[in-house]
């Protein structure tokens, strides 16, 4: 080998194969005789944009739908027209209309289908808010947000009993629930061997396949009797619902949990280990707290998913509509209620279910919407 | 370049322009006939080096010559990887790394390590280099900031920083993170730091500060690169050593070992000298 393998290449004059490709272009001209008149189509082709317009251009029209184009940067030899160079094109094929046609109707169809999304939770809010508008007249807003007393019957539709059973379930199997879940993660991302996390994860990803009126039956069934034998009474309640709901929402925090540790680079674990960390030291002072935002994400769309669920609590909350009285004291949820009454409720009391609904969907949005600031937070700390 | 064989001392399939130690006592790391395998693949075969205390040793060779490899070996980083296994005499300080019972937890706090890419924690400037000593239970904040500021200035760069400790410390450039590690490094204050290509990744006005800085401490600290850079080897080390893996798939040995002025100038074995003249391919 010749001495010039260990040398740096960065060296080597970046000129030296572009003047290459000049002198190609330079015989090129000599050999057609005439240059291309790029002026010739339009005598004003002052922007890029006007430029992708008139011939368009190295710039498909996805390109530009998309604001795939960077107006500022030069983008290829056709460019260079616009500074006022002249070049020849001869030997560049020109985009075609049949790629232009294809490419927007594929764009059509992919565009068609994300505002699909969009056009439903428009709708479904619309309608939802529609539906329960006249509670503003026929209840007042105040009668139902505060009022915490229940009777289709006698014509009290006060809900806090609901908003303060679904936190309470919620914020229970939260507590139950997300450190198993954490616990988890770590276990498999930062402690279990290849072979014992190879039946580790599947098993958890599995529990989100589970049917929630399985984990209901599960509950009525073993959990319930269970909580009646250690409690006294009927066995259906606050925590019940805690125990259930906490085994559902451990796959969806576990499995994102794992996605952010998995995030974490191996280099600040080895650094930790090599600064004389032992294994718990690095979990706890380095990589969870780097993780730090990814697990409260995890959590809070646990709990967007212990707040929304309805089959499971709905047959194990004990679906009295009263206010939260203690552990084993039935009581009811937003989602149980709405299900519960929804088949026989007429009038107001169908009006007042829209409106629970209505809040729930509310509820269910800040949360999004919060783990949306905090992911940007984030970005923007390591940013 | 032919060698008279009663220049050279030999010891497995190693060249040294300079006898090994017969005392353990008289070298940083005394290695012996040191093997190491990953799972089945023996990725080093037969080193024996002494690692002199207080001065700079450069390991060289091309990539996937098992200098890293060996490196890791030194602080046990190695028992990270599932399924490595090290044969052989690898003696810190006269106690054997590797013997049965030793906390690597603890070798690791005496040989700390500089990696290739700069990995701060992702926490500000002050708890990064305030890490190792919180570790050993110091909780004394002016204990801490009089560490915090000593480590930083050791590493060059406490007049970077000073106004900034509370930033995190990936808000800073490369080559800065890079000082930022060696000033966390330094805080546990080690015997020994082993820097794995620590200025690969970096600026050369860092590399330059690092350079710097390695002269500044290595009457208090025994040094170990790892580095492609021979210039750099050549430039920091006071000794030098170079690791080869002649075909792909065979073990990796150390081919020769010695002064730095001794192995640039008057290399005993034809591969060395094809190395570092850039004769290599």
């Amino acid at each position: 080998m010749s001495d010039e393998t260990n040398r740096d290449l960065s060296a080597y004059p970046i000129e030296e194969p572009l003047s290459e490709e000049f002198v190609e272009l330079e015989e090129f001209r000599h050999e057609e005789g005439e240059l291309v008149d790029y002026q010739s189509d339009s005598d004003d082709l002052g922007t890029l944009d006007e430029a992708v317009e008139e011939d368009g251009g190295r710039n498909s029209f996805v390109d530009v739908l998309i604001g795939n184009v960077d107006a500022d940067a030069p983008v290829g030899i056709d460019d260079q027209f616009v500074l006022g160079e002249e070049m020849p094109t001869g030997k560049l094929q020109l985009v075609t209309r049949q790629t232009q046609i294809k490419e927007f109707t594929l764009m059509s169809i992919f565009f068609a289908c994300a505002i699909v999304a969009v056009l439903g939770v428009t709708l479904i809010f619309a309608f939802v808010a529609y539906k329960a508008f006249p509670i503003f007249t026929e209840v007042g807003i105040g009668n139902f947000l505060t009022g915490t007393e229940w009777s289709g019957t006698e014509g009290l539709f006060g809900i806090v009993p609901f908003i303060v059973g679904s936190f309470v379930v919620t914020i229970g199997a939260l507590v139950i629930g997300a450190p198993l879940a954490v616990m988890t993660a770590v276990f498999m991302s930062e402690l279990a061997s290849p072979k014992i996390r190879s039946f580790v994860r599947p098993a958890v990803e599995l529990l989100a396949g589970i049917p929630s009126v399985v984990y209901g039956f599960f509950g009525v069934v073993v959990v319930a009797p269970f909580i009646a034998r250690l409690f006294g009474g009927v066995g259906f309640g606050p925590l019940t619902a805690w125990i259930i709901l906490a085994i559902m929402i451990v796959p969806t925090i576990a499995t994102l949990t794992e996605d952010a540790l998995g995030a974490i680079p191996m280099g600040i674990r080895e650094a930790s280990f090599a600064m004389g960390a032992n294994q718990w030291q690095t979990i706890y002072k380095v990589v969870l707290p780097a993780a730090k935002l990814g697990i409260i994400d995890a959590i809070i769309l646990g709990m967007g998913r212990a707040i929304g669920e309805t089959m499971a609590v709905l047959m194990v909350v004990g679906n009295a509509p009263q206010l939260f009285a203690g552990i084993t004291a039935p009581i009811s949820t937003l989602t149980s209620q709405i299900v519960l009454d929804m088949g026989y409720a007429t009038g107001t009391q169908r009006t007042a279910l829209f409106g629970m609904a209505a809040i729930l969907f509310l509820i269910s949005m800040s949360l999004v919407l919060f783990v949306r600031l905090l992911s940007r937070f984030g970005q923007e700390m390591s940013g | 370049m032919v060698v008279l064989s009663g220049d050279v001392e030999k010891l497995g399939p190693t060249s040294y322009s300079e006898p090994l130690v017969e005392n353990p006592a008289d070298a940083t790391f005394y290695v012996r006939h040191l093997n190491f395998w990953y799972g089945d693949f023996n990725a080093l075969t037969d080193v024996s080096l002494d690692v002199r205390k207080h001065a700079i040793t450069a390991f060289i060779g091309p990539s996937g010559c098992g200098k890293s490899t060996f490196l890791r070996c030194l602080n046990r980083m190695n028992d990270l990887i599932a399924g490595t296994k090290v044969e052989g005499t690898l003696l810190f300080d006269q106690a054997d790394i590797y013997g049965s019972g030793v906390d690597p937890v603890d070798l690791r706090r005496r040989v700390g390590m500089i990696f290739q890419q700069p990995n701060p924690f992702p926490q500000s400037i002050y708890d990064n280099v305030a890490y190792g000593p919180r570790l050993q239970g110091i909780r004394n904040k002016n204990e801490l900031d009089a560490i915090v500021e000593k480590s930083l200035d050791k590493a060059n760069l406490w007049k970077e920083v000073k106004g900034i400790l509370n930033k995190n410390g990936l808000a800073l450039s490369g080559g800065q993170q890079q000082r930022l590690c060696i000033a966390r490094v330094l805080a546990v204050q080690p015997e020994v730091i082993l820097m794995d290509e620590p200025c690969s990744a970096i600026d050369p006005t860092s590399v330059q500060k690092i350079e710097d800085l390695m002269h500044e401490i290595k009457d208090q600290v025994t040094i170990i690169i790892v580095t492609h850079n021979m210039q750099q080897a050549a430039r920091v080390s006071d000794y030098t050593s170079f690791f080869l893996q002649e075909i792909a798939g065979e073990p990796a040995i150390l081919v020769e070992s010695g002064p730095t002025s001794e192995i640039f100038t008057n290399p005993i074995d034809q591969r060395t000298e094809d190395y570092i003249t850039g004769r290599f391919g």
